[in-house]
């Protein structure tokens, strides 16, 4: 679990380690305290805010594994200024982190269940710690299922992980990219199309989305159609944060505050909102 | 002789279908088999049949001049390709390729429309699947034209 913070307002430097591409436009980074700081440990789902100095400040998914927090491991598109400036920073230089904040995927609430994850896109990156800290205690889940969507086969994020994971005898991995090309041998489609299918018991599942809204409602459409109850359904939200603790309000969501409340959020907590508009 | 009329029974996409309805469209089938790359139609062939995929994979296709042969959909176990036959002109409007060894029931679509002309409780039934089945796959179709991942 998240260790308190005393500062959660000032940055710690860490160091690079590592910068990965992952897909075209994807990246990881594996960071390092710089200062002797001692890393708090995160619960999967979780985030920090990284800032690049005289650039920006954002919040990331943690993606790295909860059971080993260093290297802290964050995997994001490059997409805006200060996303498309850490794409380019090499091995050694510096980055600022806040964090962990906000609430994560209740991976112990599924215990004694079948666990269904459902991610689309980069969606991936955040559920990758509930994937790791359920296969750290793997004897305590039922079935393990993952559903992941992406945009072509190129655009498949931790790739060669989901080749093994698919290998594993007690996982089912399922692949949909939503447009191929003929050497791809693989299912065509968007994601949803993979749940009528998938092994698991409906009422005895818990469920993990995180991808695109829209994505996500038409997910839970299709989980509830399956026998899914809606309890048992968690949606990771994204929102403007800004800073991590609910102070400033840029993340507001209805009543909650995304960074502080949320990312992930039980769907029967949000289910209004999602389909409210300019919320 | 053992017909196909229990695994037509059995499959979700015609459950509920009276026996007597079963008995006509067993008259119509016939199991298929298609080896990994063989195409089970191609685009502007004539459409005289449906499928019921048993086992396999099959991949619908469009072929482009500049792209080359782009996968849209691909179509697996208990699921149903094709619904040209359904509609004049009858023509198929991509083309199906079998990604791996697929076994299915082929359903001669001039036989069943014959059948629904003369029974229409039985093309009543068989039109409330299919549009179900055309709904699903514009539903799905909308949701892939989002390019929900796109950056």
């Amino acid at each position: 679990m998240a260790e308190t913070l005393s500062h959660p307002m000032l940055p710690h430097p860490y160091v690079i380690r590592q910068v990965r591409k992952e897909t075209p436009d994807t990246f990881t980074l594996e960071l390092e305290p710089d200062d002797g700081h001692h890393h708090p440990a995160f619960a999967p789902g979780q985030f920090n805010m990284l800032y690049l100095f005289g650039v920006g400040e954002i919040p990331i998914s943690i993606s790295g594994d909860p059971t080993r927090p260093l290297p802290l491991v964050h995997t994001t598109r490059a997409v805006g200024v200060v996303t498309n400036a850490m794409r380019a920073l090499k091995r050694g230089q510096a980055l600022g982190v806040r964090g962990p904040f906000g609430t994560h995927w209740p991976v112990e609430k599924a215990e004694g269940q079948d666990v269904l994850i459902v991610a689309g896109g980069i969606g991936l990156a955040p559920l990758r710690p509930a994937m790791y800290a359920i296969l750290a205690q793997r004897e305590k889940f039922g079935k393990v299922v993952l559903l992941y969507g992406a945009r072509t086969p190129s655009d498949i994020l931790f790739r060669r992980q989901l080749e093994q994971w698919r290998a594993q005898f007690d996982l089912e991995v399922y692949v949909s990219v939503d447009r191929a090309t003929g050497a791809w041998r693989g299912n065509v489609g968007v994601v949803t199309k993979l749940i009528p299918k998938a092994p698991f018991d409906p009422r005895n599942t818990v469920a993990f989305v995180c991808g695109p809204e829209v994505m996500m409602r038409f997910t839970v459409a299709e989980l509830e159609k399956r026998g899914v109850l809606s309890r048992q359904i968690f949606v990771s939200m994204e929102r403007n944060m800004k800073c991590g603790i609910g102070w400033c309000g840029h993340c507001q969501f209805g009543p909650a505050f995304v960074c502080k409340d949320g990312p992930v959020f039980p769907y029967t907590e949000v289910k209004e909102l999602m389909t409210r508009w300019e919320i | 002789m053992e017909t196909l009329e229990p695994i037509l029974a059995e499959h979700p996409f015609l459950k509920g279908m009276t026996p007597a309805q079963l008995q006509l469209l067993v008259g119509c089938a016939s199991n298929v088999r298609f080896d990994p790359g063989q195409y089970i139609f191609r685009e502007g062939e004539e459409a005289n049949q449906f499928y019921i995929v048993r086992q396999g994979k099959v991949a619908l296709e469009i072929v482009t001049p500049q792209r080359g042969s782009i996968i849209i959909d691909t179509l697996s176990n208990d699921e149903v390709l094709g619904w040209s036959w359904l509609l004049p002109p009858y023509h198929w409007h991509f083309n199906a390729r079998a990604l791996e060894l697929t076994r299915a029931i082929a359903l001669d679509g001039k036989c069943l429309r014959n059948k629904c002309e003369s029974d229409h409780d039985l093309g009543y039934e068989l039109l409330k699947r299919f549009v179900h089945l055309i709904e699903q796959r514009l539903q799905a179709t909308r949701l892939q034209l989002l390019d929900l991942y796109g950056s």
